[in-house]
Order: structure tokens, then C-alpha cells, then sequence
């Protein structure tokens, strides 16, 4: 459990970045930040390894305050994948993903043996081991930046915008295989976007961020959906320009999902025989 | 080639005193130039670093090479004399680019480095300092041939390698002897440019282009290359 209490942090210049931030992310689950760019999604997650340090309140890991932990320390022990990969440019796919097991003192041997292994994890080919990262491709990059950050088996995995520079099908790609490691390995992730289908497709927990990290609401994205708080999450999840008029709908095999309106099913709300086939079966199936 | 003929072993000790003349002061320049350089990089009194360096470097070498001896205390003939003053030209011309060389770092990779967890002294050591030796590398290109065209000119005062026959072709007008240090300076550049270039290779083997057969397998095993969104 990580817990955010009444945390703020004011930079010298007097810009705040995050303003009295509350909250409590569950273990085991996986809690996006979603706000666009000046919400203060990024220092927050920052918070939680200490790359940033608050003014004032505390950040907690299962109820210890990180600022008593060393930095160095802490960090090698929290997965950290980043947008662009940042993997490094001089050491091979192998040695990348061996980087922090070797800071931690594992055996050049083990560390190499544990990131193959890891490749398999991620769905990287074991070919490209000893290929340097600017011999893939983007979505390779993020794959073995996944892999880099699950190579000490950390319980908290910190994602910020790791899909972001990557192309819409690749990413797509991506988050499935997100999807696919969370229900294997269940870590605790906390996951940055600006991308709020992203955010609802890969949060147990949402929370939509304001300016200064205000909270504008947490919840489930059914919760969100179903009621959003204000008329600024409402805007934020598109629900007001009808972008998402989303509507319960039924598809061909009678399973219950959500469509938009245009009919594209996004999400899938119950897979049963019991419910009967409304009208809409055609409409939402052809989709 | 009379000339070459008779007094080849001239030509040789020469050349290897100019060898060895110019090797300690590259070396040295590399050495001092590195934590200069990357405090230049890092901190507001680079700036000031720069401008005691840009001052250096515009004193005339004739006349580093004649006052040196006054404030190191030494004999006007002796080679530190020359060795002290190309290290000084050397480590003022370095020190910018290990600067440069530092700053070309991206800034994405200097923070995953900290993220995942890399001490201050281990991302200096295993990350910053690899990354910016291509650069580096080319800065030393540079004074490497700086500091070995430079070195002639310490023959008037007597310690100059293959400047001699430089000064002792021209006062004897006799242009042969004047090419055939030309020639020779050029040999030492050449091998010393090729010596860097060739370590450059050794330590830094993320740099070598993809050989043919990989590049095209790399092209064909890679789907999401072709879209090439980044």
C-alpha cells in the first residue's frame, strides 16, 4: 500500500506542483494518474521513489515514510519504466534488462540468466539479447524497459507514460501485455498517462488529476463513467461531447458490453447466456 | 632522396622525440581535462573555468615557451618547458569539449539511470562518462594533431622533434629537408589519429555500425520498425 498524505511541492521559484495531495493506492492493483500535462502526475509518481521530495507531508510505503529510506536504496527496490525506454544506449538488450540486479550485487551470470528469462516474460524474442536498444524497434524498447523494470521481481512498479511515444497499434500491444502481466505477477502499479481511454483500460483504480494535482475524482472507471463528479472529469472522460455516450449493448455471443456511439464495443460488462438479445445485437455486433 | 639517404637516422630520433614529446601532453590533457570539463558542464564556475582557458590559449606559444622556465624554475632547454606549456594549450582546448561532451548526455537517460537506482558515483562512472567519450573522442582527435603541429615550433628554442628541419631546411634554403619533416609530422598525426580511433572502437563497441548481415536481419525480424512512429 502506498499513501500519499497531504503531500505538497512548491518549487523555489513559488510554482506549485502539487497542492495538499491525498490519497491511498491498494497493493496488488493498478492505480492510474490520468490528468493532462501541469496536473503534477509525474512528480507524484516521482514522490513515491524519491527522484522528488516533498515540501510538505509524507509518502508512505506499507505505512514507513519514504523520506527515511536512502534514496539509492529505495529506488532499486521499485520497478521504473519511463516513456522513450530510457534504457542505456551503451549496454545490450540483456545487460539493460541486468542493470539494477547487478547494482544489488547479483552474479554477472545470474543477472544474465534472470534477464533472459525475463525477455520470455515480456514477449521479447531471446535473439535480440545481445542487441544494443538503438537496434529495435519503439515498441521492442518499451518491452525490454518493462523487462528492466521487473528485473529485481519489485513489488511496486512505477509506469510513467511508457506508451506514450509509441504508435497507436503497437500500443495497443503494449497494453495488453500490461494487462496480461498484472493478472500473472500482481504488482502493486502506478501508472502516469495523459490518456484516459488508457487509464480506463488499464486502472483497477482512476484517479483524474486538476492543476497542482488536485484530485477531481477516484474511482473505478465504472465508477467514473457511470457518474462522473464534476463537469471537469466529465469533460476530461469525454462524456460531454458526446464522444463517449457509451450505452450498454449486446453483441452476437450474448455477451453483455459497452459500446460508444458508434456502436464500437469498448469494454465488456458480463459474459452471459441469461440476458436476452435486445435490438441492438445487430447494430453493436457489426461493429 | 640524397639527403633522406644520409641522415635517416636523424630523421628517425627525431621523430620519435617528437613522438614522445607530444604523447605526455595528449595524455595529460585528457587526464585534466575530464573533471574539468565536467564540473564546466555542471556547475556555474565553468564559466569561469572557460574564460582562464580562453586566456591561456591566446598567449603566443613562442612566448609560453620562453617564460615558462622564469615561473617553473627550470633550464631553458629543458623539454618540460615544452611538455608543460602543450599540456596547458591541451587541456584548455579539451577541457571545452568534454564539457560539450558531457552536456550531449540525453537527459532522459541521465534520469532513468537515477530511477533505477544507480549512486551519483556509479552513474558518472557507468553511464556519463561512456556515453560522452564519442565525443570525447573526437575532441581528442583534435588536440592530438593540435598538439603535434604545435610542437615544431618549440625547435627555436631547441625542442621541437621534427621542427628542426623545419628551421635548419630553411636557414640552409634547402626545401627537401623542409618537406621531409612535413611528411614525417604527418606519419605521427596519422598513427596517433588512428591509435584513438582504433581505441575508440575497443571501448566503445555500441558505436560500431551494424555489420551488413544483421542490419538487414535486424530490418526483417522487427515489424513495428517499418512504421517507424519512433
Amino acid at each position: 500500500m502506498i499513501e500519499f498524505r497531504d503531500v505538497s511541492k512548491q518549487y523555489p521559484d513559488g510554482t506549485t506542483a502539487v497542492d495538499r495531495f491525498d490519497i491511498v493506492i491498494p497493493s496488488r492493483k493498478t492505480t492510474v494518474l490520468v490528468g493532462s500535462s501541469g496536473s503534477g502526475k509525474t512528480t507524484l509518481l516521482r514522490m513515491i521513489n524519491r527522484m522528488v521530495d516533498p515540501t510538505a507531508g509524507a509518502v508512505l510505503i506499507d505505512d514507513e515514510d519514504v523520506a527515511g529510506i536512502e534514496p539509492v536504496r529505495l529506488r532499486r527496490r521499485i520497478g521504473y519504466v519511463m516513456q522513450n525506454s530510457g534504457l542505456l544506449p551503451h549496454r545490450s538488450v540483456v545487460d539493460n534488462i541486468a542493470t539494477v540486479p547487478r547494482l544489488t550485487g547479483a552474479s554477472r551470470a545470474q543477472a544474465r540468466a534472470r534477464a533472459l528469462e525475463l525477455m520470455d516474460t515480456v514477449g521479447l524474442d531471446r535473439a535480440l539479447a545481445k542487441r544494443y536498444p538503438s537496434q529495435l524497434s519503439g515498441g521492442q524498447q518499451q518491452r525490454v524497459g518493462v523487462a528492466r523494470g521487473l528485473a529485481v521481481d519489485p513489488n511496486i512498479l512505477l509506469m510513467d507514460e511508457p506508451f506514450s511515444a509509441v504508435d497507436p497499434i503497437v500500443r495497443t500491444d503494449l497494453q495488453q501485455e500490461v494487462l496480461r502481466l498484472q493478472r500473472e505477477l500482481h504488482k502493486t502499479i502506478v501508472f502516469v498517462t495523459h490518456d484516459i481511454d488508457e487509464a480506463f483500460l488499464l486502472g483497477d483504480q482512476v484517479v483524474i488529476l486538476a492543476t497542482g494535482a488536485r484530485v477531481a475524482q477516484v474511482g473505478s472507471p465504472a465508477e467514473i463513467l457511470a457518474a462522473p463528479a464534476d463537469d471537469f472529469v466529465a469533460d476530461f472522460i469525454g462524456a460531454k461531447k458526446g464522444k463517449r455516450r457509451l450505452e450498454v449493448a449486446s453483441r452476437r455471443d450474448d455477451d453483455l458490453v459497452l459500446a460508444d456511439s458508434a456502436g464500437f464495443p469498448v469494454g465488456l460488462l458480463a459474459r452471459s447466456q441469461a440476458y436476452s438479445v435486445s435490438d441492438k445485437t445487430a447494430q453493436a455486433g457489426d461493429a | 632522396m640524397g639527403w633522406l639517404g644520409e641522415n635517416l637516422g636523424l630523421v628517425v630520433d627525431l621523430t620519435l622525440q617528437h613522438a614522445r614529446l607530444s604523447v605526455i601532453p595528449i595524455v595529460v590533457s585528457l587526464v585534466a581535462a575530464l573533471p574539468l570539463g565536467w564540473v564546466i558542464s555542471r556547475s556555474r564556475l565553468g564559466i569561469v573555468l572557460l574564460g582562464v582557458g580562453n586566456v591561456i590559449y591566446t598567449i603566443p606559444s613562442l612566448a609560453l615557451f620562453v617564460s615558462l622556465p622564469a615561473i617553473l624554475g627550470t633550464r631553458i632547454l629543458d623539454e618540460t618547458n615544452v611538455v608543460v606549456a602543450l599540456s596547458l594549450y591541451g587541456v584548455t582546448l579539451m577541457m571545452r569539449g568534454v564539457a560539450d561532451a558531457f552536456g550531449s548526455v540525453s537527459d532522459d537517460v541521465r534520469q532513468s539511470a537515477r530511477a533505477i537506482g544507480y549512486s551519483a558515483a556509479g552513474r558518472f562512472a557507468s553511464v556519463e562518462l561512456p556515453l560522452a567519450a564519442p565525443v570525447i573522442i573526437a575532441n581528442l582527435r583534435v588536440v592530438s594533431v593540435s598538439t603535434i603541429s604545435l610542437l615544431s615550433v618549440a625547435a627555436i628554442i631547441g625542442q621541437g622533434g621534427l621542427g628542426y628541419l623545419f628551421t635548419d631546411g630553411y636557414s640552409r634554403d634547402f626545401p627537401a629537408e623542409v618537406l621531409i619533416g612535413i611528411v614525417a609530422t604527418l606519419v605521427i598525426a596519422v598513427v596517433f589519429d588512428l591509435v584513438i580511433v582504433a581505441a575508440g572502437r575497443i571501448l566503445l563497441p555500441w558505436q560500431r555500425p551494424a555489420r551488413r548481415g544483421r542490419a538487414r536481419a535486424s530490418l526483417a525480424l522487427s515489424p513495428d520498425a517499418a512504421g517507424g512512429a519512433s
